[in-house]
């Protein structure tokens, strides 16, 4: 569905080299980047601030010309072809509208129907289905302009799956909304991705969304992708471990060991152990500690997404695989 | 949601991206939609308009009084007074001032919301800007005329071609007043911001369209250089005198001839442009 080889996208901005002299630098946004996505596909794309991703998007929607490599998406060149892959795609910028401001939102929706010359009965369903899900109706007459952050979101969705995409890109959809708007938009992408008709590629700064949706997660630094996999290749990848938190009733005797599994913190008079698991289940670490001293509490963490991406972003700067 | 309710949200088009008529009158509508929403604003630019008008009005009138035969640049009173008044009713209609909605969109990167769109920009914003100068139509060009024919002697048209060929010329001023500011507008791809461009165009629009005062009062040399040479004695001072029926039959249509000439030029300039822009286009912000 979506295919980008060697893609580049290089700007030249004039840096100040003396009282008048200006030198002109190029700079590469994004760095060749390829990657193939499929029909159906739930990819995460994420990165620092100013690592390429929206540069990314922006070309693989045909509003940014390529400075090289080759992009496909739905089988049309963006750039080229942009008004034709514009009925094929479906675009949310988190911090951008494409409502109109000064409209009720069934007005918006009524004129993208004209738009994108969609079937007056497609319309509807896709319109009633957007209303049920999202909860539309409070607000469906309210101007664009009074609508709030989670409101105006719930809208942008509606109006980028009217005229029925095949492939929806969301740049940062989640930002800024509370809590119960983020799961609301957060669950109406994952029954929207289940279905498995449309491809949607996410950029988000928000892990949670990618945890929720995303089976494949793809991460760029510098215009470069440094991970393309799934989120346990990433824990794996980067050594992330589940850890066993144990608070005891005696303290722990001195020399305690598990094969498999190592002790990376003792505290509060050696009453509480944190184990690191490596390649043993939580059952047997809890099992040979039950018989070295009895057990009051336990807790499992698993490992923390936020965590790995930081090492990850971290990584990359220095250099670092 | 089952399965069904999200596959209704993706059944997937595959229709040509030409702009239809339907879309078009769509974006019209909502061109006009925008505007009237603003009733306010309405009320209040059309009781600048009046005051403004007969301020102008009285000025050109006495400049008339003083001229030999009570001739100004060919006009009598009562067709300097028909202009004056059908000018403050244009003004809005043809709406040559106080557009930045593509600039602004540019400066703020929203611009790819329309990118993002089937439709090209220049197809969209003529379309929305035609519905706004609908709008400036009914709620603005009305009431000064009434004013102006309650206060003064208007000249009503002694000619039936006149109406057509008014509304005609009006028409070609929207289209041609649109392709002006859209190009002015566009200046920001290139500088980021238009507000210098936006300017000029502003002080300059406003002597050489014929608003401050009739573009004859320039010597002939000068008439026909702006005339023949640029498209801006086409955005007000054309319907403007078709309207007085200063000019002969001939002449009177053969000015909207030159305008209607005009009119494609800027539209397919302003196509070419924003064609470049996209070309090399950044938009701002991530």
């Amino acid at each position: 569905m979506i295919q980008m080889k060697e893609l580049r996208k290089d700007f030249s901005v004039r840096v100040k080299a003396g009282r008048l002299r200006r030198v002109k630098r190029t700079v590469s946004a994004v760095d060749g980047v390829s990657l193939d996505i499929g029909t159906g596909e739930m990819v995460g794309y994420i990165g620092p601030n100013g690592a390429g991703k929206s540069t990314t998007l922006k070309m693989l929607t045909g509003v940014l010309s390529p400075s090289g490599g080759e992009v496909s998406v739905c089988g049309l060149a963006p750039v080229p072809q942009r008004t034709r892959l514009a009925l094929s795609i479906g675009v949310v910028f988190g911090q951008r509208s494409q409502l109109w401001w000064d409209l009720p939102l069934a007005e918006s929706f009524r004129l993208l129907r004209h738009i994108y010359r969609v079937p007056a009965a497609d319309h509807a369903a896709r319109l009633r289905r957007c209303r049920e899900l999202l909860d539309l109706d409070a607000f469906l007459d309210t101007p664009v302009r009074q609508l709030s952050l989670g409101q105006r979101m719930r809208g942008e969705l509606t109006a980028a799956l009217l005229h029925g995409p095949r492939v929806l890109f969301l740049d940062e959809p989640t930002i800024g909304l509370d809590v119960v708007s983020k799961q609301a938009v957060r669950s109406f992408l994952g029954e929207l991705g289940r279905s498995g008709d449309v491809t949607l590629v996410l950029t988000t700064h928000d892990l949670a969304d990618i945890e929720r949706l995303c089976r494949r997660l793809v991460v760029i630094d510098h215009g470069r992708v440094v991970h393309d996999g799934t989120i346990e290749q990433l824990h794996s990848r980067y050594g992330s471990r589940r850890r066993l938190i144990a608070d005891l009733d005696a303290p722990l005797p001195d020399g305690f060991e598990v094969p498999g599994a190592t002790v990376a913190a003792v505290e509060a008079d050696r009453h509480r152990v944190t184990f690191v698991l490596d390649d043993v289940p939580a059952g047997a670490v809890v099992a040979s500690l039950v018989n070295a001293a009895p057990i009051r509490d336990l807790s499992l963490v698993e490992p923390d997404i936020e965590d790995v991406v930081a090492r990850l972003y971290t990584a990359s700067v220095s250099g670092a695989p | 949601m089952d399965g069904i309710g999200a596959s209704v949200l993706v059944v997937s088009p595959n229709r040509p991206s030409r702009a239809s008529v339907t879309t078009f009158r769509a974006l019209v509508w909502s061109g006009f939609r925008r505007y009237a929403t603003y009733r306010q604003a309405t009320v209040a630019g059309m009781f600048t308009n009046i005051v403004f008008g007969f301020l102008r009005c009285y000025v050109l009138l006495a400049v008339a009084g003083g001229a030999a035969g009570g001739m100004a640049a060919g006009y009598d009173p009562t067709q300097l007074a028909t202009y004056v008044w059908v000018g403050q009713g244009l003004l809005n209609v043809v709406g040559i001032w106080g557009w930045t909605d593509l600039s602004d969109r540019i400066r703020t990167g929203d611009i790819a919301a329309d990118l993002l769109r089937p439709v090209p920009p220049v197809t969209a914003y003529l379309a929305a800007d035609l519905g706004r100068a609908t709008h400036g139509m009914l709620a603005r060009f009305i009431p000064p005329v009434i004013v102006g024919l309650i206060f003064f002697p208007l000249a009503v048209p002694a000619r039936w071609q006149t109406v057509p060929l008014f509304a005609l010329s009006v028409i070609l001023a929207v289209i041609g007043s649109f392709a002006c500011r859209f190009l002015v507008n566009a200046t920001a791809y290139w500088l980021q911001d238009a507000r210098g461009p936006i300017m000029l165009w502003t002080l300059g629009s406003g002597v050489l369209t014929g608003l401050y005062f009739p573009l004859r009062l320039f010597p002939d040399w000068a008439v026909a250089v702006l005339w023949l040479g640029t498209p801006l004695p086409g955005l007000l001072q054309t319907p403007l005198d078709v309207a007085a029926e200063r000019d002969s039959p001939a002449l009177q249509a053969g000015l909207v001839a030159l305008q209607a000439v005009w009119a494609v030029i800027m539209l397919a300039l302003a196509r070419l442009v924003q064609h470049r822009a996209e070309r090399k286009l950044v938009l701002q912000g991530g």
